[in-house]
């Protein structure tokens, strides 16, 4: 914290006090200045980070005052052969193929669409984008609300289209339906997100290849799959990155809308994690499992950027 | 380590301090869960206030993230609580962890008597070890889950005729757990004044502990034990006993062929709403709430009775209430016992119940007036002499959340059967106990 | 080619666009509007069957939000009259307001902490993107992948360690403990963010600068933060709003003092079980001031979103 005072201070500093700082060189003032994130991060990130990695290897529980074990590896042998936390990690893997699916499919097209430049689609764009930036847990709640049979408007509609009895079906409460709701709901939030990310792709193309595909007489199709698409896919493959980032951690939209129920249908691993963490307050058998919870997201991750560098460079 | 040199510190200055009986107005925060008897203590704890000169603030949080909330807070050390009306299965954790002030040398000191109380409250809120006389809370508030019905339902001739000719018995308070199911799937799906209702509201909620309240509501009557021998958590052949299959079978049953579409997920809050807005004939619910749904200007009065769990095998209700503590992290301690010492005597119990809290003072209960003040008061001392609780254990929120996994496997989403989800079930607490190093 | 473009869509396509893009528009608006119109609702209103969409709105579940009430007795009603609207709404169900809810403070929570944190996320970021942006930095890339790389912890891991720290410093459910860890998540999104616009900016401007006889701490503050300043404001809005709408660090590192709305707003219980008509309510508060934000922010919302990847 001083340190970071330090600096604004030295930031804001008239220039009579200023001039005494002048001698620094440029290389003091850059590590002056990167300085304090860098700490911040070391505290608030890393040094946990290190911390959880220690705890992984012990019996440790924060709500018990019984001494610390060291046990070796036994929490990640025990997590790795949990049948129960493979049923996790698919319910994950369920979530975060569709939820890409969707938002893909949708996100795209809605792009495409807003392309052809009607009048208006600036307004209609800002509209659209408004489910994403808004608090998940505080929208998550209200789905519960629109997801109830009966009373709840989704059921509802539903029927009307469909002439189901609105009350006949259980969006939240069934082992069929509940992880399908918490897509729908994830992909109203970030379909969006993926829009704006291929709209900015699209727009990226420069028309003058269209121009000459079109003296080529190359067809409107030809020209989809030749231009449009290569064109956008570094920009669409940065936004699955995003959103499997995100949707890897995902645990407020799910822990309002499912708790993870029924049963453990939709118990995502975050929402695992922390029954693990702070409900049965096994904190280094957690630790454990947000380790290796880590190193799959950071690797994966690092696995595709390096793809998505490859096609960035054709 | 650290909670544990803070808990002997505090027990230290406690001690010091009470005795001293320096007084000054200080600002208490009393923690407890978001429902009906706690406005009933913001009202009682005026009179508290215009005493002693303190303030009382209140920090209620909604049953399903009560547990949640407040063992995070007490395990962070927080001070947001002074006192804490802490539910009975966290006693184990908060005497063994420190969060508790130990009560004993002040209940000497002040001439409070554990005798005052019901045993059975005395047993479940105050001690750890269990039924030692090592006490971290007063009783605060006796529970226990029990039903209420629509009785203007229940006596109307019409419907009662049609009940005689499905089931060939009188539609009346069901006496076994059996009959229980009977009424209530003799409601499920009838049209009564051009609206369908469905037979009872149980509870099924999977994120804290209502699936597991209600399930064993079926099991305590069909005799379910934890152990075959109390101390030795010996559970194969208790647990999963055969009796305990056919209670959880039962209640699988009960839960598919007699609730209202939607309730998977369902706890307190789920079920008043589905008595109230005229849904269900029955629910099971906390005693806690009966005074509260006897005023209900809709649903309540002439309309409503209340029953006990029925019997199956045996009595048996699933013990719910709180006992009072104090927070061993404040640093108010001794305007916090004041608070305690001044809830213990038996006016301001009298008063307590009066407004709708469960006193577990005797002068209370055994008062000649007590069984007709209320309809459901006698049905409360029945259910009070037949409680059992879940495990009290340390670890207690780990079994929990164990059962409340393998339940609502069952129950609710359906997989495997009742013996493989009770058999899971020893697995998961071995599992705890060996880690426990009680194995 | 001026009058007839070929990449230009037909007048067809265009109508056929507009309608399906606004379709859509008006289908994803559902669910907002209905929290809106929620919360104007009676709670019998709210969940009756079907759905009401036309009904007689009222205050209720704003007086709600707002208040805790408490039942009594028919003497006590009898003898003091209800006194405000409010009052009124209130009595129709034999209660009377007790007191303020706690809404207001955990609403005054997720301000303190959200400016808090967007404030010292932007002084850090500032500076640490500055010297990225202008300065040879050893390793620069690597220290700047180490920034982002700290968002991609779920936050429920990242939780457990800091847990244990914030118990040991006496952190747990403060406001500072809570604008520190924000600033901490939302850092990463600022440095990369800021170099970027601080990257636009032409060096030209403080090279002259510094000609004249700027420090190089003048030319920053005198040259680049008046140019920077639209990309920090559209910066600041984006860590404002993750600090507002963030609900995992929220509901395990904070129990009542530091509380913020979004753990707040979803137990927000009636008589029986969660009061929809005060839920929405507070949602509708809640969510109304970062639906302005996005709109004023629209130019910059793809930058936002993508740490500054995609720029235009």
């Amino acid at each position: 914290m001083s340190e970071s005072t330090a600096t604004r201070a030295a930031a804001a500093t008239p220039p009579r006090v200023a001039r005494k700082i002048r001698g620094l060189s440029d290389r003091a003032i850059a590590w002056l200045f990167v300085g304090p994130t860098i700490f911040l991060l070391l505290a608030i990130n890393i040094f946990p980070l290190i911390w959880t990695v220690r705890l992984s290897f012990t019996n440790f529980k924060a709500n018990r005052n019984r001494p610390i074990e060291w046990i070796g590896t036994r929490n990640y042998e025990r997590i790795l052969t949990d049948s129960d936390i493979w049923l996790n990690m698919q319910a994950t893997a369920h979530f975060l193929f569709w939820t890409i699916f969707f938002q893909v499919l949708i996100g795209f097209t809605l792009a495409y669409l807003i392309n052809k430049k009607f009048k208006g689609n600036d307004l209609w764009t800002t509209i659209i984008v408004l489910p994403m930036m808004l608090s998940p847990a505080v929208v998550g709640n209200f789905w519960k609300f629109l997801y109830q049979p009966q009373i709840g408007l989704f059921n509802y509609v539903v029927g009307f289209f469909t002439g189901k009895d609105p009350s006949s079906f259980e969006m939240l409460g069934s082992v069929d339906l509940a992880p399908w709701s918490i897509v729908i709901v994830d992909t109203w939030m970030w379909t969006p997100f993926v829009m704006l990310i291929c709209l900015a792709g699209l727009r990226s193309i420069p028309d003058y290849i269209y121009e000459a595909a079109e003296i080529d007489r190359a067809s409107k199709l030809r020209q989809f799959f030749t231009i449009t698409i290569p064109m956008v896919l570094p920009f669409l493959m940065l936004a699955v990155l995003f959103r499997g980032i995100e949707n890897f951690k995902m645990f407020d939209l799910v822990v309002q809308l499912t708790g993870g129920g029924p049963g453990s249908t939709t118990e995502l691993t975050s929402i695992n994690l922390k029954r693990e963490a702070f409900e049965k307050w096994r904190t280094g058998y957690a630790s454990a499992y947000a380790i290796i919870l880590f190193v799959t997201v950071f690797g994966l991750a690092s696995i595709y950027v390096k793809a998505l560098n490859k096609v960035k460079e054709r | 380590m650290k909670s544990l040199k803070l808990a002997s510190a505090s027990a230290i200055s406690f001690a010091a301090a009470t005795f001293a009986g320096a007084s000054q107005a200080e600002d208490l925060t009393l923690c407890w869960a978001a429902w009906d008897p706690a406005n009933a203590l913001v009202e009682l704890s005026k009179e508290f206030e215009a005493e002693s000169g303190h303030k009382m603030s209140f920090e209620f949080v909604p049953w399903p993230n009560f547990a949640d909330r407040m063992l995070n807070e007490l395990n962070s050390g927080g001070q947001l609580c002074d006192l804490l009306i802490g539910d009975s299965q966290w006693i184990g954790g908060g005497a063994e962890n420190g969060h508790y002030v130990k009560l004993n040398d002040f209940f000497e000191a002040e001439g409070i008597e554990m005798s005052d109380f019901a045993d059975a409250t005395v047993y479940a809120y105050s001690t750890w070890p269990k039924g030692t006389p090592n006490y971290y809370a007063l009783p605060a508030m006796g529970d226990a889950n029990g039903w209420f019905y629509r009785k203007d339902w229940f006596e109307r001739d019409d419907i009662k005729a049609a009940f005689k000719e499905a089931t060939g018995r009188e539609l009346a308070e069901p006496e076994t757990q059996k009959e229980l199911l009977e009424v209530a799937q003799f409601f499920q799906g009838r049209e009564i004044d051009g609206q369908t209702v469905y037979g009872a509201a149980i509870f099924t909620e999977r994120g804290s502990e209502g699936i597991t309240m209600g399930v064993t509501g079926a099991l305590y009557p069909w005799g379910f034990k934890y152990e075959n021998t109390p101390g030795s958590y010996d559970m194969e052949g208790a647990v999963n006993s055969p009796e305990a299959v056919e209670a959880l079978e039962f209640y699988k049953e009960f839960y598919e062929t007699a609730t209202p579409p939607g309730y998977t997920n369902s706890y307190m809050g789920e079920s008043l709403d589905a008595f109230k807005s005229g849904q269900v004939a029955m629910a099971m619910n906390w005693f806690a709430f009966f005074p509260g749904l006897y005023a209900d200007p809709n649903t309540g009065g002439d309309k409503i009775d209340f029953f006990v769990n029925p019997p199956q095998n045996q009595p048996g209700s699933t013990l719910g209430g709180q006992g009072i503590s104090v927070v061993s992290y404040s640093d108010k301690q001794d305007a916090a016992l004041e608070y305690i010492k001044w809830f213990a005597q038996p006016e301001v119990q009298q008063k307590w119940w009066d407004l709708g809290g469960y006193s577990a003072h005797n002068a209370v209960l055994e008062s000649p007036t007590f069984k007709d003040s209320a309809p459901f008061a006698g049905d409360f001392l029945e259910a009070m002499a037949n409680v059992q609780d879940f495990w009290q254990e340390p670890a207690y929120a780990e079994l929990l959340l164990a059962m409340q996994k393998r339940m609502h496997d069952y129950v609710v989403a359906d997989q495997g059967t009742a013996q493989e989800a009770l058999d899971l079930l020893i697995e998961d607490w071995t599992e705890v106990f060996e880690d426990e190093g009680k194995l | 080619m001026s009058s007839f473009s070929v990449t230009d869509p037909s007048p067809r396509s265009k109508w056929f666009a507009g309608t399906l893009v606004i379709l859509y528009a008006l289908i994803t608006m559902v669910p907002l509007a209905w929290i809106m119109l929620t919360g104007f609702k009676s709670p019998s209103d709210a969940i009756s069957y079907p759905p009401k969409v036309v009904f007689e709105p009222t205050l209720e579940g704003y007086v709600n939000l707002f208040t805790t009430r408490t039942r009594q007795t028919d003497e006590y009603l009898q003898a003091n009259p209800p006194k405000t609207w409010y009052e009124e709404i209130v009595r129709e169900y034999d209660m009377v307001i007790a007191g303020p809810s706690k809404f207001g403070e955990r609403f005054l929570n997720s301000v303190i902490i959200g400016f808090g944190s967007t404030f010292l996320s932007i002084v850090l970021g500032t500076l640490a993107a500055y010297a990225f942006s202008r300065f040879k930095i050893p390793l620069a890339d690597d220290l700047l992948f180490f920034i982002l790389s700290t968002r991609m912890m779920p936050p429920i891991a990242v939780a457990i360690p800091i847990f244990l720290m914030y118990r040991q410093l006496g952190l747990s459910d403060t406001h500072l403990g809570m604008i520190l860890l924000y600033t901490a998540v939302n850092i990463s999104l600022a440095v990369w963010l800021l170099k970027g616009f601080i990257d636009e900016i032409p060096r030209e401007y403080e090279e002259a600068a510094l000609i004249d006889g700027y420090t190089r701490f003048q030319a920053f503050y005198k040259v680049v933060l008046p140019q920077a300043a639209t990309g920090i404001a559209s910066t600041a809005i984006f860590c404002l709003i993750f600090a507002w709408n963030e609900y995992a660090f929220a509901v395990l590192l904070t129990s009542g003092t530091a509380q913020t709305a979004p753990p707040f707003i979803p137990t927000i219980i009636g008589v029986g079980g969660l009061d929809w008509p005060a839920v929405a309510a507070g949602a509708t508060i809640f969510l109304l001031p970062v639906m302005i934000f996005t709109i004023l922010l629209r130019k910059h919302l793809l930058r936002g979103i993508t740490f500054g990847a995609v720029r235009k």
